[in-house]
């Protein structure tokens, strides 16, 4: 009787709405599918006249857990720079398609910094250079480093030892330089750029958007060439194999058939970003700022009759969006190792796919969606094995797709405020 | 009508006498002079073809398309997959090339029809994330290993189709060296007269094709523009709520304006990568890049105006796109510029001496990236000074009788006055 209610119940909701239904089913397939996979049962062949479909089938815990953990870490970075464009988003009202060109920039100014300090050895060494200088006294540390081929990133990285077990202070520093040179970025093109089209219409901003962003790529591939270098050292770095922590813990379990690496890197990325999203939560929660901006993307005319100086609320957002952004711009960096002028235009997509996801304008919808977004892209990878490997973007964009077409509010029901 | 066939005549004439001096000053004979005016106004013409395409979706039914990397990418494909070689590496179907072109422009078209119809709903910003998210799945698409046998992959669509003008001036198309027919006979002949050489004669004939092609897409997208259809189009661009209520179904004619230019978008691919010079297909083509170009060919022209985007397309591809890596040269030649400088920081640093020479020749080798950086600084300017570009902002009167006199039949008769006062 019980049963027969709940069944009704569902297919009233089916009916009602078919396409919810059909992504409810596919969802649940996937995850049984998933289950089946990981207990290592299988069913099938089911054959058709085109391929072989096969339920279930044998993928161990260990690589699916190595497979979520990389999608939280880039999940981390895409939650990260995805705030700053819900926020502009929903404040200014216009998708910035130069967000991910800030991300870039924030990641080449912070590394050539952690590069600088990294190869002459340290904040010490530099400290006591300037020291010298200015007392005249002792010797120059900085001659025999070549420090135009640090600043530019042209160093190969075991020279410059950049990597947080070697040189913390340079990463900590360089991420601070990195959030610095994004917001002054951000409001330097706010004031040339975007202050005098204020009041313009959404698209006429997105195609100004357009153009900041071929200027401020072409602008990097100017300064410091258009190849894609590898920076991070990992030389020394601490890593951990979960895997086999977790089997030498619980030694009753079967030995793990596949590592689950853990680096230093990745966990910084994870607790830095975590720090930043906890703060902002803090900042927009119990702060005038954050009632007066969440005010002002519900309706900016109101906000401005109430006596909220708009103007200083879209700088406040640009700070903090850009700070963010320039974070995340490093931070990826830090944990992918590799960086190059089309960094984080490749990256843009993924960012609106989370931000769409989460719903424009909600700060928590975007960080949950660049998790889900990152996860989605990492896991698919269980479904998309060998040749299809190459199909994980698309499926990403495909749902962004989907979610504008059917739910445009965003998949946690859609408040359009922080 | 008559006064924009001149505008654009002119803007063409000079954009060649410009290209024809830049290529006297490097000292080019008549081969090299011909082939660099040739290059040029290929490109303008496949950009014009391209920008009309993107002009019916943008500047008429408002509709903010980024994805035409990703519908060039479908025409260019599937024209080469249905007519190329069965024989070459990807296998293509073989099929007569106007097949070939035709079925293009319907998967252009059909594409566009499938992401219009549910897209079209979406606010504006969200049509352009949804299309530019299109184009990227299509690229990617292509690009996969795990189809490579059909589409070549990530090295592209070699085996291209046999060009048209080979089989019209060749006994054996696929060797430029090979007896030319009777036509051909006639071209090559007068052609170097001049002293000019085969292959730049092939591709001299096919650029004056595609000139040919977008004389006829303009013509018809004008015509397109005086028709019922048009009208309602060019009332959707002025204010679409007015449209619908004269009860004109206007989303039904957005969606039919998207895929028209879509199939368009199409047919500039074709021309463009599926086969004349230079033709190649790869997926890295279709990047959104391309798409924004096209954008800021449009936006100089301004949309809304055909003749704005013949014009906007042609001064971008000469001006902006194929003019500084020219200048560049004709600046390294005659100031013997032959300073390089390995990155900016050994260019500055010189200046503290006085000597800009370093400087010099770090730009000059860099004209690439400073022409991008260029464009979006354009972009930005045009966006906040001119949005209507050089020939947004005219009225085009959608009427089928002259406004400007008066048709009424016995005016002045309800004047205040009481009439009479008729002169």
């Amino acid at each position: 009787m019980e049963a027969n209610a709940t069944v009704e119940r569902g297919l009233r909701a089916a009916r009602r709405s078919p396409g919810a239904a059909v992504v409810w089913a596919v969802a649940v397939v996937l995850l049984l599918d998933l289950l089946a996979k990981l207990v290592g049962v299988s069913l099938g062949p089911l054959r058709t006249p085109w391929f072989s479909l096969w339920f279930g089938g044998d993928v161990p815990i260990s690589e699916a857990a190595g497979l979520a953990w990389s999608g939280i870490v880039i999940g981390a970075v895409i939650g990260l720079a995805s705030i700053g464009l819900s926020l502009t988003y929903s404040i200014l009202n216009f998708a910035n398609f130069a967000h991910g060109d800030y991300l870039t920039v924030g990641a080449f100014s912070g590394w050539a910094v952690t590069y600088v300090i990294a190869g002459v050895g340290g904040l010490l060494a530099l400290g006591e250079t300037a020291l010298n200088a200015l007392t005249g006294l002792g010797q120059s540390r900085l001659g025999d480093a070549d420090l135009v081929a640090l600043v530019l990133l042209r160093t190969p990285p075991l020279d410059a030892g950049a990597n947080i077990w070697l040189s913390p202070l340079a990463i900590v520093v360089g991420l601070v330089v990195a959030v610095g040179i994004t917001v002054a970025v951000a409001l330097a093109l706010d004031r040339f750029v975007y202050r005098p089209m204020r009041d313009a219409e959404g698209i006429s901003l997105l195609i100004a958007s357009i153009g900041v962003a071929f200027l401020l790529r072409y602008l990097v591939a100017f300064v410091f060439g258009n190849g894609r270098r590898i920076v991070t050292s990992t030389e020394k770095l601490p890593s951990l194999d979960v895997a086999a922590a977790i089997t030498d813990l619980l030694p009753f379990l079967a030995p793990a058939r596949s590592a689950v690496i853990v680096d230093l890197h990745e966990l910084t990325l994870v607790v830095v970003a975590g720090v930043l999203m906890v703060g902002l939560h803090v900042l927009l929660q119990f702060t005038k700022l954050g009632k007066a901006m969440r005010a002002m993307a519900d309706n900016r005319a109101l906000a401005q009759v109430t006596g909220i100086p708009t103007e200083r609320v879209i700088k406040s957002t640009w700070v903090i969006g850009a700070g963010l952004t320039g974070a995340a711009g490093y931070l990826l960096v830090l944990s992918q190792g590799g960086l190059g002028f089309q960094t984080g235009w490749l990256l843009l997509l993924l960012i609106f796919a989370a931000v769409i996801m989460g719903g424009i304008g909600s700060i928590y919808g975007a960080i949950a969606g660049g998790l889900v977004i990152g996860l989605a892209s990492r896991l698919s990878l269980i479904w998309l094995q060998g040749d299809l490997s190459s199909f994980a973007r698309p499926t990403a964009f495909a749902l962004m797709i989907l979610i504008l077409l059917f739910r445009p509010s965003g998949i946690f029901g859609g408040v359009e405020t922080a | 009508m008559a006064r924009d066939a001149a505008k654009v005549t002119v803007m063409f004439l000079g954009i060649w006498a410009l290209f024809a001096a830049f290529g006297v000053v490097l000292g080019y004979g008549n081969n090299g002079l011909l082939a660099l005016v040739r290059r040029v106004t290929f490109l303008s013409a496949v950009y014009g073809i391209v920008v009309l395409a993107l002009n019916i979706q943008w500047g008429y039914a408002g509709l903010f398309n980024i994805g035409v990397a990703g519908f060039m990418a479908v025409g260019a494909y599937t024209a080469a997959m249905l007519s190329s070689a069965p024989g070459g590496m990807p296998p293509g179907l073989g099929l007569p090339l106007p097949i070939g072109i035709l079925g293009g422009m319907l998967a252009a078209t059909i594409v566009g029809l499938v992401a219009a119809l549910p897209a079209l709903r979406l606010r504006a910003d969200y049509l352009a994330i949804v299309t530019v998210a299109l184009s990227e799945i299509i690229r990617i698409v292509y690009n996969t290993p795990a189809f490579a046998d059909i589409t070549g992959g990530a090295s592209g669509f070699d085996n291209l189709p046999t060009s048209p003008v080979n089989s019209l001036l060749l006994s054996n198309p696929s060797s430029t060296i090979s007896e030319p027919t009777a036509l051909g006979d006639v071209v090559f002949s007068f052609f170097s007269q001049f002293g000019i050489q085969r292959f730049t004669a092939i591709n001299t004939v096919y650029t004056v094709g595609v000139l040919v092609a977008l004389l006829i897409v303009y013509l018809v997208l004008e015509r397109t523009g005086k028709s019922p259809y048009g009208r309602v189009l060019k009332a959707i661009r002025e204010d679409e709520t007015a449209a619908q209520s004269l009860g004109k179904d206007t989303q039904n004619f957005k969606v039919r304006a998207f895929a028209l230019g879509c199939g368009l978008m199409g047919l500039a691919g074709i021309l463009w990568f599926a086969m004349g010079p230079r033709a190649s297909i790869t997926p890295v083509t279709f990047r959104p890049n391309i798409t924004f170009y096209i954008f800021i060919a449009l936006i100089i022209g301004g949309a809304g105006s055909n003749t704005g985007s013949v014009l906007g397309g042609a001064l971008f591809a000469s001006l902006l796109f194929e003019a500084p890596p020219v200048v560049r040269n004709i600046i390294t030649d005659a100031f013997a510029v032959s300073a390089d400088p390995a990155n900016l920081i050994e260019a500055l640093v010189p200046i503290a001496s006085g000597d800009l020479v370093p400087l010099a020749g770090f730009l000059l080798n860099n004209v690439d990236t400073l022409r991008f950086m260029g464009m979006g600084v354009l972009l930005i300017v045009l966006v906040q000074r001119r949005p209507d570009g050089l020939l947004g902002a005219r009225k085009e009167t959608a009427a089928a009788v002259p406004l400007t006199e008066d048709t009424r039949p016995d005016h002045g008769s309800a004047a205040d006055n009481g009439g009479g006062s008729d002169e």
